[in-house]
């Protein structure tokens, strides 16, 4: 079986390698380019842990061909942050206790983050919307809800 | 296990790519066949993939809506002479899985999924399928009944009737998870009134049979008559007609018949689930 290559931006950096056919992009994120970020749940598309954002829309990772992110933006968990200084969603859901086995967290995140970046300010059914396709089975969703509203305010704060 | 994975610019080689290997699988938004994938379906080695722009295009202006069947959720919802399509598209999934399943791949969905098709049986659905002797539209219900030995054909786009009036047209699909989350029943209504009489009725279910249905017993009791309530007693009466659901997770066979007749009453009634 022929590899194909395969290049994209990961994180704002150029990566290129060759895949086998059929690869999903979850396994080239964690097993070729070492970002553990995205989970590996439930591999159907139920639990949304391997969320990442592609071209800036949330995409389920485990479900993406490898070859369809060919020249796109692959934005994981591994990105947000700015040097030292944890993304404002983070930094509310590490004050706020929204996570605790923490399985689901990068894609609550990221999910969060697709959301965030497209309406700065939401009101909390557009969080629970958002974060629809993200099952957490430890919180019962409202710290998580709570803090993603928290990261939107303090970005309000900080304008 | 690795697949080989050929991608055509044109249609028609998509279509003969299928047609020729019985283990090829048409890659749409990835949600069905990627699964697969995931799960080791050693039934497939080739996964086949097409970059025509046709395939992404709506064209929402007229009477009839035409829309690629490579179009995502997310995009539909995006249209707002889509509109009366919006609720069973926002009953599809997470915005993740919206982002990436596409209208032509949710004709393929097994129950308790695939609710878009649903509605789009309710609205005269056609399918737009290219096969090696061009491309023919078929009807969406004759689609469905065929739908296993459809796999070697290519879906390009699907159309439907806009529906006669905003009030005309429901769509309802009931889960134990909200806002997401598998059906345990789907119910889409086209119900337009001519005279006070209700004139074309179409209703169509998911979950109640391995792929979307008709509930022509419904239909019939609709026709020609008043939507009151009596009409609706008549209809929600008639509602497990030649449904034949499956246990599942999410429900039994034996309540999916039970309680199709109390959603098709309320949603007749304008009534809240």
């Amino acid at each position: 079986m022929t590899k194909t290559p395969l290049q994209f931006r990961h994180n704002g950096r150029e990566v290129a390698l060759f895949v086998d056919g059929g690869t999903n992009l979850l396994v080239v994120l964690r097993e070729m380019l070492g970002d553990v970020t995205p989970k590996f749940g439930c591999g159907q598309g139920g639990c949304g842990a391997c969320t990442v954002l592609i071209d800036g829309e949330a995409h389920l990772s485990c479900l993406t061909l490898a070859e369809t992110v060919e020249g796109r933006a692959v934005e994981t968990l591994d990105g947000i942050k700015t040097g030292p200084n944890l993304h404002p969603l983070q930094q509310a859901f590490a004050e706020g206790f929204a996570a605790q086995c923490g399985y689901c967290t990068p894609g609550m995140l990221m999910a969060a983050k697709a959301l965030l970046d497209r309406i700065p300010q939401p009101s909390r059914e557009q969080v629970v919307e958002a974060i629809s396709g993200n099952i957490c089975r430890c919180t019962g969703y409202e710290p998580i809800i709570n803090a993603v509203l928290a990261a939107a305010a303090s970005r309000r704060a900080s304008a | 296990m690795p697949v080989t994975v050929k991608t055509f610019q044109a249609l028609s080689e998509v279509a003969s790519a299928l047609s020729s290997d019985r283990a090829a699988r048409y890659l749409g938004g990835g949600t069905l066949v990627m699964r697969d994938l995931n799960e080791g379906d050693v039934s497939m080695t080739t996964v086949v993939r097409a970059t025509d722009r046709s395939l992404q295009t709506i064209d929402g202006s007229g009477a009839r809506v035409r829309i690629g069947a490579g179009v995502t959720f997310a995009r539909v919802l995006a249209e707002r002479d889509l509109g009366f399509l919006h609720p069973a598209a926002r009953s599809i999934g997470g915005p993740a899985v919206r982002n990436m399943g596409t209208v032509g791949g949710n004709l393929f969905a097994p129950a308790p999924f695939g609710d878009f098709t649903v509605a789009l049986l309710a609205l005269d659905g056609l399918v737009a399928v290219q096969g090696g002797f061009g491309l023919r539209d078929m009807p969406l219900e004759e689609f469905l009944q065929s739908r296993d030995r459809q796999a070697g054909a290519l879906v390009v786009a699907v159309s439907c009737i806009r529906p006669a009036s905003a009030d005309a047209f429901r769509y309802r699909k009931i889960s134990r998870i909200k806002p997401k989350g598998g059906s345990v029943i789907t119910l889409a209504a086209h119900v337009p009134q001519s005279g006070g009489r209700v004139s074309g009725a179409r209703i169509a279910l998911g979950s109640m049979a391995p792929t979307a249905i008709r509930a022509k017993g419904v239909e019939r009791a609709l026709e020609g008559r008043p939507l009151d309530a009596s009409t609706i007693n008549a209809a929600a009466a008639a509602a497990s007609e030649g449904t034949a659901p499956t246990d599942n997770a999410l429900a039994s066979a034996w309540y999916r018949r039970e309680v199709v007749g109390v959603h098709l009453r309320r949603l007749l009634s304008g009534q809240e689930s």
